[in-house]
């Protein structure tokens, strides 16, 4: 599936994490692509390795990560091959990073136009004056407000939605290929959440980079991504366009995942939720790693591992559910009527590409 | 910045006053006299040498006495060597003992921020365990018998360094060794743990997101950070010299001012005590002081004038 397009590839990648009480597998046997100019969220729960995916591609694991398979092509070139030295010359210049807590991401005893100027005079070479000028123009298009006057503050003297800014500008400054942010509003208020997504936007468009969105918030994914991941106990089980998963899903986990998702149609008091927790990765089950949480699950999930089924060219899922022998199950309600949405938007698509038909009636069934 | 100090300054003052009076009355109940000891004085000697002293004055009219001296830098006579007055005993010995103090300090904290750095770097490995074996002996092992050990080995045995003189720059070897081992144990145990505080957080990974080199993330980010609190621990570590010369100047016969501390003590030389208190006294509050206004200067997040936000 080798694509001109894609600007990243990751193939079955295997990550276990050496621990006195064994090999934990965290990352196992993944596989996505990244295209050139897109967002690519990654969602799931906490631990269900979307940030060792990502700390795997920056090459930054802990010590006791050990790599056992896979290969992260870039450019052609296998990142899992390149030497640390090679790494340091791409992170910060080819593939930059966004982390989750401004709070304590910022060197609290570095003036932050040196914060910002430091991937330039690493990468470039640049002198510090040269750099410094570079960062205050960073400054004033992340939107910090005042810049000229706040290049020589300290971190503690921003608030969390600034120094989040200043953590984007950071990122950006060496306009990368690729942008990792990992839960890159998780740590903020609801209303800065907004405006930092809408910067990442923004900012996309203007530099044109291509963005891996790890999130465990669907609601955040919905207006970001292009394309979606849904990661479970170190795989991804089901991945597609935005609208097919948010519209269209086909894997349990994800009918849960959205289903515990409030919406403004959310009635009733009590929020669905996923029974249990996500299994011991020190030693995955066999079959379906989401088995013994799955109302849905049928025998063979406890036995054999599930492959991806394709549903449309772009949108596959790894549930038995889908093979053409598994009996028919009906989702949960909310997934119900959002498929039923799904058609109804494909079938408007359809309209629309017929002239004869006014747009604003469409509009009206809506 | 001003006000602040003024502050600082007034506190001090308090401070030494306070100290003043707690060890003159101390000394003050402390049964005998450098003179109990004397059967040959006869008892109108006695008294020509209370006179001499002011020691039959009524106690407050003696603090009085000795606060307005005190104030002048005047600590009243030595009552061993009865022709010197204590504030040139005092200023003629601090020399030696300012010497070997700060060469301790200077010498016992660079190397332990180097081996304390190296230890947290290579976290978990042997240099690491080496590290903090060192800094166990080093703390768990009094100056004193540190001293003795360097006099028998290197002094003694190898022959290297002078065991019991003082002269030149040589002379001072040992004791700033002997001296110098808590605050180099001390300071490599606490910047091991800072730093191995700051190489796990968050902003240690954006360094090397960035694509910093190792050595670009220590020296930019790590060291600064994880040095900036071992500030807080100079002022402890001056109070382990100063306390730890009293017993090495001994050892090794340095003709500062911790050796003739012991000495006054051994002859209830009461002036000499009380001066010596209040110039250790005076000397650890300059320490805090000047450590106080230097973590303001270091570390922007509590500078004392910064601009509002």
């Amino acid at each position: 599936m080798d694509n001109e397009k894609d600007i990243l590839e990751v193939r079955n990648l295997q990550v276990n994490f050496k621990t006195y009480a064994g090999d934990v597998k965290a990352i196992r046997n993944v596989s996505f692509d990244l295209r050139k100019g897109e967002t690519l969220a990654i969602v799931g729960e906490s631990g269900s390795g979307k940030s060792v995916t990502t700390r795997t591609i920056m090459g930054l694991n802990a010590r006791n990560a050990d790599i056992t398979s896979g290969t992260i092509m870039y450019k052609g070139e296998d990142l899992l091959k390149k030497s640390e030295k090679e790494m340091e010359g791409i992170r910060g210049q080819d593939i930059a990073e966004i982390f989750q807590d401004p709070m304590t991401s910022l060197d609290p005893t570095m003036r932050i136009g040196r914060q910002i100027a430091e991937p330039l005079m690493v990468h470039k070479g640049m002198k510090k004056e040269k750099a410094l000028a570079q960062a205050l123009e960073m400054m004033k298009l992340v939107g910090i407000t005042d810049a000229e006057n706040r290049i020589n503050d300290y971190p503690h003297q921003f608030s969390g939605g600034m120094r989040q800014r200043i953590v984007i500008a950071i990122a950006l400054i060496n306009y990368p290929e690729v942008l990792i942010a990992d839960e890159p509003t998780t740590a903020l208020d609801v209303t800065i959440q907004a405006q930092i997504l809408n910067l990442m936007k923004e900012l996309q468009d203007k530099i044109s980079t291509s963005i891996i969105f790890i999130t465990h918030d669907l609601g955040v994914v919905a207006g970001m991504a292009d394309r979606v991941a849904v990661m479970y106990a170190g795989k991804i089980v089901e991945y597609g366009t935005v609208d097919e998963i948010f519209y269209n899903p086909k894997h349990p986990y994800t009918w849960g995942l959205l289903s515990s998702m409030p919406t403004l149609d959310t009635g009733g008091d009590e929020l669905p939720s996923i029974p249990g927790t996500p299994p011991d990765l020190l030693d995955p089950p066999t079959g379906d790693a989401f088995a013994a949480r799955n109302a849905y699950a049928l025998k063979i999930d406890t036995e054999q591992e599930p492959p991806f089924f394709k549903v449309s060219d772009t949108h596959y899922a790894a549930t038995w559910l889908l093979h053409p022998n598994a009996p028919k199950v009906t989702p949960p309600d909310q997934i119900v009527a959002r498929q039923k949405k799904y058609a109804e938007m494909q079938q408007n698509l359809v309209k629309q590409q017929r002239p004869n038909i006014p747009v604003e009636e469409e509009e009206e069934q809506q | 910045m001003a006000k602040y100090l003024a502050k600082r300054i007034f506190y001090l003052i308090l401070t030494l006053f306070i100290v003043i009076t707690v060890t003159f009355f101390l000394m003050k109940l402390l049964p005998g006299t450098p003179l109990t000891n004397q059967a040959k004085l006869s008892k109108s000697q006695i008294n020509l040498i209370y006179e001499q002293y002011g020691l039959n004055k009524p106690v407050w009219q003696q603090y009085l006495l000795y606060l307005a001296g005190a104030v002048k830098g005047d600590f009243g006579t030595s009552f061993q060597f009865s022709d010197q007055p204590v504030s040139y005993l005092i200023s003629s010995r601090i020399g030696p003992s300012l010497q070997i103090g700060l060469q301790a300090m200077i010498i016992g904290v660079l190397l332990g921020v180097i081996i304390g750095a190296f230890g947290a770097m290579k976290q978990n490995t042997w240099v690491d365990t080496t590290t903090t074996v060192v800094s166990i002996l080093g703390i768990s092992i009094p100056s004193f018998v540190l001293a003795v050990l360097l006099q028998y080995y290197l002094g003694l045995k190898a022959g290297w360094f002078p065991i019991a003189e003082w002269g030149g720059f040589i002379y001072t070897v040992l004791p700033t060794l002997a001296l110098g081992a808590q605050p180099l144990a001390e300071s490599a145990r606490f910047v091991r743990t800072e730093m191995v505080d700051v190489l796990s957080s968050d902003y240690i990974e954006l360094a090397k997101a960035k694509g910093l080199s190792r050595t670009g993330v220590i020296y930019h980010h790590a060291l600064r950070n994880s040095l900036i609190p071992l500030i807080t621990i100079v002022g402890p570590l001056a109070v382990n010299i100063m306390t730890g010369s009293m017993v090495v100047e001994n050892i090794f016969s340095i003709p500062g001012i911790g050796e003739q501390f012991v000495k006054s003590v051994l002859t209830n030389d009461y002036p000499t005590i009380m001066g010596l208190t209040i110039v250790y006294s005076f000397m650890l509050c300059v320490v805090l002081l000047i450590t106080d206004i230097l973590y303001g200067i270091v570390d922007p997040r509590i500078r004392l004038t910064g601009k509002a936000n």
